[in-house]
This record gives structure tokens, C-alpha cells and sequence, in this order.
């Protein structure tokens, strides 16, 4: 075992007498509707009598049932599965006998409760280790004292407390009022990774019987007494703001209570890198239903203006500064000429190895080719949405957010209230993907509560959640290689931008692996608001780069798979630069064991198979893709992963997130795409905007994780962006056409 | 508005609701059950999707006008005990990831074994391609209706 001082997070751990048991299980009176239900199916006998709290993470029953505290936003990434696994895996508790509950937002508690950067686990791994381990010596330390013999002579195994010598032994419930008397351990210890009895085991999804029942789990699900139901109407374009409406005939409407325009943030809020908003001022249609909301809407006579050049005051990560939304409405087909004009001109240089341009004049062959994405939108299958109760002392909010405890602050300026006085609880989430982190709606449902004296649930269409903004940005990028008389790869040089970010990773792979480098970049503004979308930047530019070595590759007249591997051994034993922020060994290994996985030696087994890699959010994949034709129809047959992410906690689990990524990366670079006609999205709902389809997926995935003992790093975004690279890479093969402009089937045929 | 008597997972509800309301909003405003989800409201995604008699439709496009004297089964009526084999196979294989999609999934998944108990699977990608799962458990969805057919 490795000691571990108890100091960091030390706050968790000290008990909080104003978040006693019992006020939390009120708090989850909604969300815990069936639980008795629940424990039945979970073969685990009645409900305690009384439970002890020992830390901020986890109480124990009289009965040794233990309810873990799974404090992040549930997304579909499986947190609140993985997170308590590891608490119970410390703690030594019987996986069976675990509850799981969803903690509130408690920045006192806990750290990082946000679903963002792929980090919930890696941020949180030492602290929930702690928060099992700190229990677990308070239970050693309350038998103990309770037999009269020494603690180190007491072992703790599947809720378990026995002291051999004497033949005393006891269960936690036995231990638990006694153990929640005792100190704070000043140093506790943690298991050795051999010693992990739950970490690293496939779990069940802790919610999977609710969900497959149809259980009250999610946002919009939210019921309460006297609740009225509020949706949104926006500008129909972007550049344009309210100028009047008439709401007589939507107010005559039935069941409708009031209709009235919102502004949401004050002019002079200044806003976070969260606060994004496209439509600060809105018009607001208040009723009992949401089928009678969502038709007094339409009833709405608005008349809208075009908006001017706005330039607001954010703080972002910090750094103050002001964001430009200039004024007009903007069309897709002037955002692609305006990025190809801008990619002609010399750029900003970011990083510079060598001398590039030496090496271009110099080649015997240069490649260059260009690539491009459009903007897209996150598209939970779960709308925007949220609950508040705002009195005139406190706010109770309740729904799907990624980022409680950064809305708070927001939230609690617009309403007037302190702080404390806001309390956010989450609920199971119905995708996030980067959307959830921009929680204007929870400005925006507060303010409508508080004005409306009311509890409220606020839901968006799915037109209103497609058409109001924060997508994923729209990026382009030229990269041109030199090669040498003998084949050698001696400069690459990367050109790239977007609207209204660069995604330029200008450190990242095969930076570090090339004598000569260039990268630069360049930005547009625009008014449309773009934000976070699974593994921001790497999305496009993973793609982009992974087909590029491919057509490098085969100029070179290389194994695409050899071609990476000798860049990444140049990067490991003589590394160009000093910022280069991957490690090559990991980064061949995924590769080598991709190779392995898919036989990708013993040839293409009759598939046209392409390969990519990839590293982001500290982790790294490397992916085969293959293609079978069927009726000259391209159809992805399998795709095998390899990952390295660490320790893996629920290895089923991140299998199934494996799979997602794949899967989604794949619909996206295929089908998906937001344009604009005058400012206005013309894709609003699933008619015009393709995902991608079940008979589109892979036939099989196959996903290996490299087993080291590396502390965990992020899994939810990083199979996402190379999955691009490998699809088009393998449609060249199987197709002989190149595909250099997302999405795909622009350029060529459908999937399936 | 009008008085309209439902139908639904074995019980008679009696609703009063203007009878152009979707079933959809009928079962998660008046009749609080939420299992059946809102996804696009334009029959487009298949987060709604319920039984008609035997057949899955989808509950945003349904007038409650229209149902008339015929059954409904919503997720939450499709077994008493979340036993049905298809609600079983999906607990087995572990498809969800957010969960959201997956009451539509299983709703259309479980009327494609009734009417045909060993589909192929092109009949099953066939059947399935009306309901988007935006986090791609596709492979796992597949792997579970056939899990269920063999059951």
C-alpha cells in the first residue's frame, strides 16, 4: 500500500453538519422517486434505519448498505458508474451493496465537477481514492477502539472489519456510527494497483433498469406541483435581435399564462467563456403544457431587425478581453471563399522548425492538399432545458448541465442573489457533447421563474436547440510536405483557421519528428457563436492531418502505419524542439498495437482498410478502418481501436464509449452539416440535418486498451477525431477518390 | 378541449386535452408518463416511439384524436417487471451510454420481434434506421435485439 496524505481535498473530509443525510436525501426526492424498487433489484435487503455520514462522498446504512456520492455531470460518458466504482474499490465495499446517488453542486466538496476536457476521472481519481480510503481507516479505526487491540492488526475486506487474534469481527454497518465519531486520518492508504478488486471490472450502468424502464431520469422529465412550462423564441438569424412583437393572439391561446421578452444577461455582465449566447434578448411564452407553449409560438407576430456590431467583455480562463460579433448576415458560401482567401495569405507563424523554406525550394516532390469542415451542430437527443424555483431568497435549479459550477456566479448576479443562496442539482443528461457547457438556458429559466413567482421548467424545440448557435466551429487547412530525391519526408508546413477559432495544435505530432516545420494560423469573426464540441480543434484537425499522411504515405511509396512509426522514433530518440507536447512512445504503441490487433501484416483480408492515430486530452488512439464495396456502395465493415488512456476503471463501459466515438466520428465527417442563407441555419431539425444512421455504423468494433499503470487520462473525446483520418483514408482505397471536404457525401455516395 | 378515455399500458385513462395534442405530450404532460422522450417532434428520430396495438408508432405524430379505443404500451408498460426480453438483452449487453434514445430503441426494437422473431440483420438495421442514437451505441443496439431473438 502507498501512503497518501489526506491534505489535498482535505475540505471533503471534514464533515459539514449543514449537509446532513437527511436534508441530502430530500435534496434527491425527485431523482429517487423508486428506490425502493431499485435496492429490491439490487438484492440487497431493506433499506437502514439511519445512515452515517463519514465524508462528503459516501454515508453508510446501520445495515451496511453504503450510498456513494457521484459528484460529476452524468453525460452518457458513465461517470456516475466509474466514479463510485473507484470510491468502492478503496473503501472495500461489496460492489452490490453500493447506492449511487447524484451529489449537487458543492464547490466546498468537491473539485472539478464539470463533464469537459475528458477529465472527470483523471481530475478526480486521487480524491474519490482518498474519499474510500479515508472511510475505510475511520471503520478500522472505530473497531479498534471498540475490541481494545491495534488498528494496523485489523483487516477490512467486502465490508468486513476482522481482528483475527481476538475472532472479533463486524460489518461496516456495525462500525458506521462509531466510524463517523472519529478524526479525519491524517494519512490514509491506497491500494496497489494489484490490489484493485473493482477498478479495471466491467459494472453494469448503475441507471441501466431505469433507463430501460423509462424511469423520470432526465431534465425534461422534471415534474413538479404548480410548475408552468416556458419555451423561447430567437432571432430566425443570426446578426439579427427583437425589435417588437404583438402577443394578443398567443396570450388568448389556451392554457397560456403570460408571454413577454427577456433580456438575458446586463449589458455590462462580464461574461465567461460559458456564458456564450447568440440571442441575448428573447421573447418568452409562458403556459400549463408544452404542446400548448410550443403552438402559442407560432402564434407570435415578431417583427426583427438586424442587429449592429456587438462587442462584448469576456474573461476567458483569465484572461480578460473583448469578443467582436460584427454586424450582417452571413452565408455559408462567403465563409468558404473568405477562408480559402485567407489561407493564400501568410498566416501567423506559431511554430517554426529548421528551415522550411529551404527544404520546399530543395524537394523533388511536393505535396499539397487542402481540407475543410462546416460548422455542426452538438445535437443532443435531449433539447436544452431546465427547472428553477426562484424565491425571493432562494434558487433551486434542476436539470442538464456540464458546467453547474461555472453558471452559478452567473446566475446568481442575474437573480441579486448571494451565492449561496443558488443551489444546482443535476440530473442524468441525454447526451452532451459540449453543448451543456454553455448554460445560458439556466440563466434564462432562473430569470423567468423570478420574475414569474413560479417554479418553471424551460424546454427548446429542437428547432430552437439546431438554430440558436454555439456550434462547432467551421475550420480549413492547406498542408503541403517536401519530399527528398530518396523518398525522405524533409519539411511539412500547415496552414490553417476557421470561423471564428484556428485549430492549429502547432505542438502536437509531427511537430518534434521533422527537421523542417511551419505552422501558422489565421481567424475570421463572425456573429454566429461557436463553442466546445467533442475534443474541440482535434475534431477537424486530426482528419485533416491523418489523410495528408496517408497521401504522404503512398507519394513516399510507404506503409502508412511505417511512415508514422519511423516519424514517432525520430520524435523519441532526437526530438526536433522543446515544446513538443506528446509522448512518441506512447504514441508508436498505439499504433503497433493496432497493427497487431487488426493483422494489418498479413494484408487487407480482402477489405480497403486505412489507418490513423491520433493524441488529445492526454491520451491516444490509433484506429483501422475497412471498407468493403457492396453493390459499389462503400460500407465500413470494422474498425478496430487501440487506446491508451491509463488504467481503465469499467473496461466494458469505456468499450461502449469507444464504440460512440468511432461511430460518431464517422456520421460526422460523412452526413452532418450546419449552412447559412442570410444568416439563417438552413438545417433545424433532422429532416435536413443528417446523423448517421444505424445501417451506416460499422458492422463490428473492436476496441483494445493498452494495460499500463499510467493514472487514468481521458477517454470521451479522443476516439472521436481520428476516426475521420481512417474513414477517409479507407474511401480512397475502396473508392480511388480522395475526400478532402466534410462532409463526405457531398463528394461521394452514402455509407450503408 | 375535449374529454377523451385512453387506453394505455392496461389502464383507462381520461384525459382533457384539445385533440390535436400529440399522444407524445398527452403521456408526458397530463399523464406524467415520461419514458417516452421528445427528441424532434417531426417523426424524424424516434425518441418518441410507443405501441399502437402491435405497432410501433411514432407518439409526437399522433393526434390524441385519432387513438381512439385502440391500446397504447409506453416503455413504462411494456413488461410489469422490466423483464421483457428485449429490456433484458439491453441490460445485458449494457447498450445505453446517455440513456436518452434508448425507450424509443427498445420500443421499436421489441415490436420488430413481435412481428418477426428471427430478423436478419439488414431486416434489423432495416427496422432500427428511423431511430437515431446520437452517442452511436448502434453495434451494442444490434448485438441486443439479437440477444433477444435468441431468448
Amino acid at each position: 500500500m502507498a501512503s497518501i496524505k489526506t491534505k489535498i481535498g482535505r475540505r471533503a473530509f471534514i464533515k459539514n453538519t449543514s449537509l446532513a443525510s437527511g436534508g441530502l436525501v430530500l435534496g434527491f426526492s425527485f431523482l429517487n422517486s423508486c428506490k425502493p424498487k431499485q435496492v429490491a433489484e439490487m438484492a440487497v435487503q431493506e433499506m437502514p434505519k439511519e445512515w452515517f455520514e463519514i465524508n462528503g462522498y459516501l454515508k453508510i446504512g446501520d445495515n451496511g448498505l453504503v450510498t456513494i456520492l457521484s459528484p460529476n455531470p452524468e453525460i452518457g460518458q458513465n461517470v456516475r458508474t466509474s466514479m463510485p466504482m473507484i470510491v468502492a474499490d478503496e473503501l472495500e465495499i461489496d460492489w452490490k451493496d453500493v447506492l449511487v446517488e447524484q451529489a449537487p453542486l458543492n464547490t466546498d466538496l468537491y473539485s472539478w465537477q464539470v463533464a469537459g476536457g475528458s477529465r472527470s476521472i483523471s481530475s478526480s481519481w486521487q480524491s474519490l481514492r482518498m474519499a474510500g480510503a479515508t472511510a475505510r481507516q475511520m471503520l478500522k479505526e472505530a473497531a479498534a477502539k471498540a475490541w481494545q487491540v491495534p488498528v494496523g492488526e485489523i483487516s477490512a475486506v467486502a465490508g468486513k472489519l476482522t481482528h483475527e487474534v481476538s475472532g472479533n469481527s463486524a460489518g461496516y454497518g456495525d462500525m458506521a456510527s462509531a466510524a463517523s465519531q472519529i478524526a479525519v486520518p491524517e494519512e490514509v492508504d491506497l491500494k496497489e494497483r494489484s490490489e484493485f478488486s473493482i477498478i479495471g471490472t466491467s459494472r453494469k450502468n448503475v441507471d441501466g433498469r431505469k433507463i430501460v424502464t423509462g424511469q423520470p431520469l432526465f431534465g425534461l422529465d422534471v415534474q413538479r406541483e404548480g410548475m408552468l412550462i416556458a419555451t423561447l423564441a430567437h432571432p430566425p438569424a443570426f446578426g439579427m435581435q427583437l425589435k417588437s412583437f404583438d402577443a394578443d393572439s398567443a396570450k388568448q391561446m389556451p392554457g397560456i399564462k403570460d408571454v413577454f421578452s427577456l433580456k438575458i444577461y446586463d449589458d455590462d455582465f462580464k461574461r465567461s467563456a460559458f456564458h456564450h449566447t447568440a440571442f441575448n434578448e428573447v421573447i418568452v411564452v409562458l403556459g400549463e403544457s408544452t404542446w400548448q407553449v410550443m403552438q402559442a409560438k407560432k402564434a407570435l407576430k415578431v417583427e426583427w431587425e438586424n442587429a449592429p456590431e456587438v462587442s462584448v467583455g469576456m474573461s476567458m480562463f483569465g484572461n480578460e478581453m473583448k469578443v467582436n460579433f460584427p454586424a450582417g448576415l452571413e452565408n455559408s458560401t462567403n465563409h468558404r471563399l473568405k477562408m480559402e482567401e485567407l489561407n493564400a495569405r501568410k498566416g501567423k507563424v506559431v511554430r517554426k522548425d529548421g528551415n522550411p523554406e529551404a527544404a520546399f525550394k530543395n524537394a523533388s516532390k511536393v505535396i499539397e492538399r487542402s481540407y475543410s469542415a462546416p460548422f455542426l451542430a452538438h445535437n443532443t437527443m435531449e433539447p436544452m432545458n431546465f427547472f428553477a424555483n426562484v424565491t425571493d431568497d432562494h434558487a433551486e435549479l434542476l436539470g442538464p448541465t456540464q458546467t453547474p459550477e461555472w453558471m452559478e456566479p452567473a446566475i446568481a448576479e442575474r437573480l441579486g442573489l448571494p451565492i449561496e443562496k443558488v443551489d444546482i442539482m443535476m440530473t442524468r443528461q441525454g447526451g452532451g457533447f459540449g453543448r451543456r457547457l454553455y448554460g445560458h438556458f439556466m440563466v434564462e429559466v432562473a430569470a423567468i421563474s423570478q420574475k414569474v413567482k413560479a417554479p418553471v421548467k424551460l424546454v427548446y424545440s429542437r428547432e430552437d436547440d439546431m438554430s440558436q448557435g454555439i456550434y462547432r466551429p467551421s475550420y480549413y487547412a492547406t498542408y503541403r510536405a517536401a519530399l527528398d530525391a530518396d523518398n525522405n519526408l524533409t519539411a511539412l508546413h500547415v496552414k490553417t483557421g476557421g470561423i471564428p477559432e484556428s485549430p492549429l495544435f502547432a505542438n502536437r505530432f509531427p511537430a518534434g519528428a521533422l527537421d523542417n516545420y511551419l505552422a501558422e494560423d489565421w481567424t475570421i469573426e463572425s456573429n454566429i457563436t461557436t463553442g466546445a464540441f467533442r475534443a474541440p480543434r482535434s475534431n477537424f484537425i486530426a482528419g485533416a492531418e491523418q489523410s495528408f499522411l496517408d497521401e504522404v504515405a503512398e507519394a513516399a511509396g510507404k506503409d502508412p502505419i511505417e511512415l508514422r512509426l519511423e516519424l514517432l522514433k525520430r520524435a523519441q530518440e532526437n526530438p526536433v524542439g522543446e515544446r513538443n507536447d506528446y509522448d512518441a512512445a506512447r504514441y508508436a504503441g498505439v499504433l503497433e498495437l493496432v497493427k497487431e490487433k487488426s493483422n494489418w501484416e498479413s494484408g487487407n483480408q480482402g477489405m480497403n482498410r486505412g489507418v490513423s492515430a491520433y493524441f488529445c486530452h492526454d491520451s491516444y488512439v490509433a484506429q483501422v478502418l475497412d471498407i468493403a464495396m457492396e453493390k459499389d456502395k462503400p460500407v465500413v465493415q470494422k474498425v478496430t481501436t487501440a487506446i491508451d488512456c491509463g488504467i481503465v476503471i469499467n473496461p466494458d463501459a469505456a468499450t461502449n464509449l469507444a464504440e460512440g466515438g468511432v461511430v460518431d466520428g464517422i456520421g460526422h465527417a460523412m452526413y452532418s452539416a450546419i449552412t447559412f442563407k442570410d444568416g439563417a441555419p438552413e438545417q433545424k431539425n433532422f429532416d435536413k440535418y443528417r446523423l448517421i444512421r444505424h445501417s451506416e455504423a460499422p458492422k463490428s468494433i473492436e476496441t483494445h486498451f493498452v494495460q499500463n499503470d499510467i493514472d487514468p487520462t481521458g477517454l470521451g473525446e479522443p476516439p472521436f477525431p481520428p476516426i475521420m483520418g481512417a474513414l477517409a483514408n479507407a474511401l480512397y482505397k475502396a473508392t480511388g477518390q480522395r475526400h478532402y471536404h466534410q462532409p463526405f457525401i457531398t463528394e461521394k455516395q452514402v455509407l450503408g | 378541449m375535449a374529454t377523451f378515455n385512453l387506453n394505455i399500458n392496461g389502464e383507462t385513462k381520461e384525459i382533457d386535452v384539445d385533440p390535436s395534442t400529440p399522444m407524445l405530450w398527452v403521456l408526458r404532460d397530463h399523464i406524467k408518463l415520461v419514458g417516452t422522450k421528445y427528441g424532434c417532434g417531426i417523426a424524424q428520430c424516434g425518441a418518441c416511439t410507443i405501441h399502437l396495438g402491435d405497432n410501433a408508432v411514432r407518439s409526437c405524430q399522433l393526434p390524441v384524436s385519432a387513438v381512439g379505443e385502440q391500446e397504447i404500451t409506453t416503455i413504462e408498460g411494456l413488461s410489469e417487471n422490466g423483464d421483457h426480453p428485449v429490456q433484458k438483452a439491453w441490460l445485458e449487453i449494457d447498450v445505453p451510454q446517455c440513456g436518452y434514445c434508448q425507450a424509443g430503441q427498445i420500443m421499436t426494437a421489441s415490436a420488430l420481434l413481435k412481428r418477426n422473431p428471427h430478423p436478419s440483420d439488414t431486416e434489423i438495421e432495416t427496422a432500427m434506421n428511423g431511430n437515431i442514437c446520437r452517442c452511436g451505441t448502434y453495434t451494442r443496439i444490434k448485438k441486443a435485439v439479437k440477444t433477444a431473438a435468441e431468448s
